[in-house]
């Protein structure tokens, strides 16, 4: 199983760590995954933007990159989602499209991880991105009917010690939405109070989430209104004591 | 960078407890929706098949026009065409002046709000009254209507109270029960039903095959519009045309559960035929719609039913409020609406969604109005409304990314970020990002330096730079 493996510019330049996290997990479950270097973005924050012509030079780099692997492993669904969906518009006879996996979605579903050797105890609150649930299915959508399921929680209960805990309205925008935060920042800033009180008020010390990007977001805002809640990717917490 | 409608939003989100108000009312119709869902394990077939019967009917709607008209007229009903908003002003102007008609009663049309019928006939002598309560409300207000629905839930009922003494319609100063305020409503339409010489209803579905014009209400007050006055006026979209019953037993089964969470709506009317001894138009019109047919990105937005759904489902929508969007209808299926109808004047709604897709998956038909609105903002360019500011932000990020030199240094640089003081990087005014966060901090060593460690670790050779 040739892996290839993405970090998302966001998460390069301000939290290598889940980068690592990611890379040191996968070693640790004996996939050979390579980062190769000169990776930049998927193009996903000019798309959404409104300019998806700006983003098709680095669908075809993405393209050429990771032509090569059986699988892309993504820490970030919403650069996953893109990818998955929007390359394919984007660049005829996109091949990458089919083999990108956000790393939840891997662990879950590809390498059908059942356990691992880390703990973490503590009490966390899931955050469900919007394009985890929605496009990747990474847990079921609220507006759904049918059985519920959330593969974040399956994971993160692999990890001896931890409380995991869901906030009330699990699956509802935090309000980053890339541009849209600069854009309508005061309706983006309205959307982060109330998720960030619905976190808190499940009494967690961590926000953990599949995506980065709306951890950035609430972070900022918890910063900016000094409340006092930690922030961790999913896949540090999968990762704990390697 | 902030648009039309991030303008209005920012003065609607100076009064937090009101937006909180707001969105936990609408929050409660989409739980009370989902709480339907879950009652009908084939909720997912009926959204796909109603969804394919309003392609189907879209495609052939031509067909369809004509077997509802003719079933109309063979029912003895007038049938009457309009090309646009105008043609439909003037054509029910001329029933009502043929008809010596000086006040007409109506129930709710989100059509009649769309060609501004109100202003029109007022401004001619014609009286309208609303008589759909949460309309009513807003008309004695001089207010639009802020969701299609529920228009009128942003107002409280203390200012209905205080509007219903100023028009002499509630005589206790002071009573703000909404059933005390209810009845005096009632009262005061009682005589407007009896005095008036036309009644108008919108229309939610028009049956091709028996001529049925299907109307939903909850009040009851589209049957007393048509009971009362011997005349009666339907408008309705021409995208409004199902095939036969068969097709509406779906759109019944989706519309209320979709809208308000209830199983069906307290009355669903069908006008076949005039009333003995009165007399039955209903006006078909386009006002753009055989165009937006036209459009391979976005026709499929006129399968709309206008549940309303989205709205309330919308994030967005439900911390900026009706008002803050400028076309009529407000929400994520207003914002594609806006743009069909006129790009130029309403491209300031499109940035009003953050991409949650929430919209798409409530949807009872499958319009996708979240994605709708992902293939909008690519087109502002092209309409020339594109944000100068966004361009030239997504132009320098592409720039940045496309070389990995810049890329790199750019990396090595943003650590200086972290140093610039609060006051200056942190102002608002030339950082929106700052209105509610505080600045990311960014690391002297990024992943793509720290990975190199990773693959002496692993005892790897690192892998060429493409």
């Amino acid at each position: 199983m040739k892996v290839g493996l993405f970090i998302p510019c966001y998460v390069d330049a301000l939290y290598p760590h889940v980068g690592v996290a990611t890379s040191k997990l996968l070693h640790y479950l004996g996939v050979d995954a390579t980062y190769p270097h000169g990776q930049t973005c998927c193009g996903q924050p000019m798309a959404n933007a409104g300019f998806e012509k700006m983003s098709r030079p680095l669908v075809e780099k993405f393209e050429r990159t990771f032509k090569d692997f059986d699988y892309v492993v993504i820490p970030s669904v919403s650069c996953a989602a893109f990818v998955r969906f929007n390359y394919p518009k984007i660049l005829e006879h996109c091949k990458v499209s089919e083999k990108v996996y956000d790393v939840v979605e891997f662990l879950h579903d590809i390498l059908k991880v059942k356990a691992l050797p880390g703990k973490f105890p503590h009490v966390v609150s899931v955050h469900n991105s919007c394009h985890g649930v929605r496009e990747l299915g990474l847990s079921s959508p609220s507006e759904l009917p049918g059985p519920r399921f959330n593969k974040i929680i399956d994971l993160l209960h692999l990890v001896s010690g931890i409380t995991v805990k869901e906030p009330e309205r699990p699956d509802e925008c935090c309000g980053f939405g890339g541009m849209f935060a600069v854009e309508e920042p005061d309706v983006s800033k309205r959307m982060g109070e109330d998720k960030l009180a619905e976190h808190i008020a499940t009494g967690a010390e961590y926000i953990t989430g599949p995506d980065c990007s709306c951890l950035m977001h609430l972070q900022g805002v918890a910063r900016k209104e000094h409340k006092n809640i930690k922030f961790k990717h999913v896949v540090e917490i999968l990762a704990a004591g390697l | 960078m902030s648009t039309l409608h991030a303008k209005r939003a920012r003065e609607f989100l100076k009064d937090p407890a009101k937006i909180t108000h707001h969105d936990q009312t609408f929050w409660g119709m989409r739980m009370s929706r989902d709480k339907m869902v879950t009652q009908i394990p084939e909720w997912e077939e009926l959204r796909d098949k109603a969804s394919e019967i309003k392609r189907h009917t879209i495609t052939h709607l031509a067909d369809y026009l004509e077997e509802f008209s003719d079933h109309l007229e063979k029912n003895g009903v007038h049938v009457l065409w309009a090309r646009d908003a105008k043609e439909f002003n003037q054509m029910v102007l001329k029933i009502l002046t043929d008809h010596h008609v000086k006040k007409m009663v109506k129930s709710k049309s989100m059509m009649t709000e769309e060609c501004g019928m109100n202003d029109f006939l007022k401004a001619r002598g014609i009286d309208v009254v609303e008589t759909d309560l949460g309309e009513r409300i807003l008309q004695l207000m001089h207010l639009k209507p802020a969701h299609i629905v529920v228009p009128a839930i942003h107002i409280t009922r203390q200012q209905v109270a205080h509007t219903f003494e100023e028009k002499g319609m509630s005589q206790e100063e002071g009573n703000d029960d909404p059933t005390y305020l209810t009845r005096c409503a009632r009262n005061s339409l009682r005589s407007e039903f009896l005095e008036a010489g036309a009644g108008m209803t919108g229309c939610n579905f028009g049956v091709a095959k028996t001529g049925d014009v299907v109307v939903c209400t909850n009040e009851g007050n589209a049957d007393m519009a048509t009971s009362m006055p011997k005349l009666h006026i339907v408008a309705m979209g021409l995208e409004k045309v199902i095939p036969d019953y068969a097709s509406l037993a779906f759109f019944q089964r989706l519309l209320c559960r979709s809208a308000t969470g209830q199983p069906t709506t307290t009355y669903t009317s069908h006008f076949r035929k005039p009333r003995p001894g009165g007399e039955m138009y209903v006006i078909l019109i386009d006002n753009g719609r055989s165009d937006f047919i036209a459009n391979p990105d976005h026709w499929e937005t006129l399968k709309c039913i206008r549940c309303g759904a989205c709205m309330n489902t919308c994030p967005v929508y439900r911390r900026s409020t009706g008002y803050s969007y400028s076309f009529f209808i407000p929400g994520p299926i207003g914002i594609d609406l806006g743009m069909l109808k006129d790009p130029k004047a309403n491209s300031g709604n499109v940035s009003a969604c953050s991409l949650c897709l929430s919209c798409d998956e409530v949807c009872p038909v499958h319009v996708n109005p979240g994605s709708q609105i992902y293939l909008w903002r690519q087109q502002l360019d092209h309409f020339g409304t594109a944000n100068s500011e966004k361009k030239l932000m997504s132009w320098g990020m592409a720039r940045v990314y496309n070389n990995y030199f810049m890329y790199d240094t750019a990396l090595k640089m943003a650590p200086l970020l972290n140093h610039v003081p609060e006051a200056i990087i942190g102002n608002p005014k030339w950082s929106p990002w700052c209105v509610g966060h505080k600045m990311p901090v960014f690391v002297r060593k990024p992943f793509h330096v720290i990975e190199k460690d990773l693959e002496k670790e692993y005892g790897k050779e690192s892998t060429t730079k493409l």
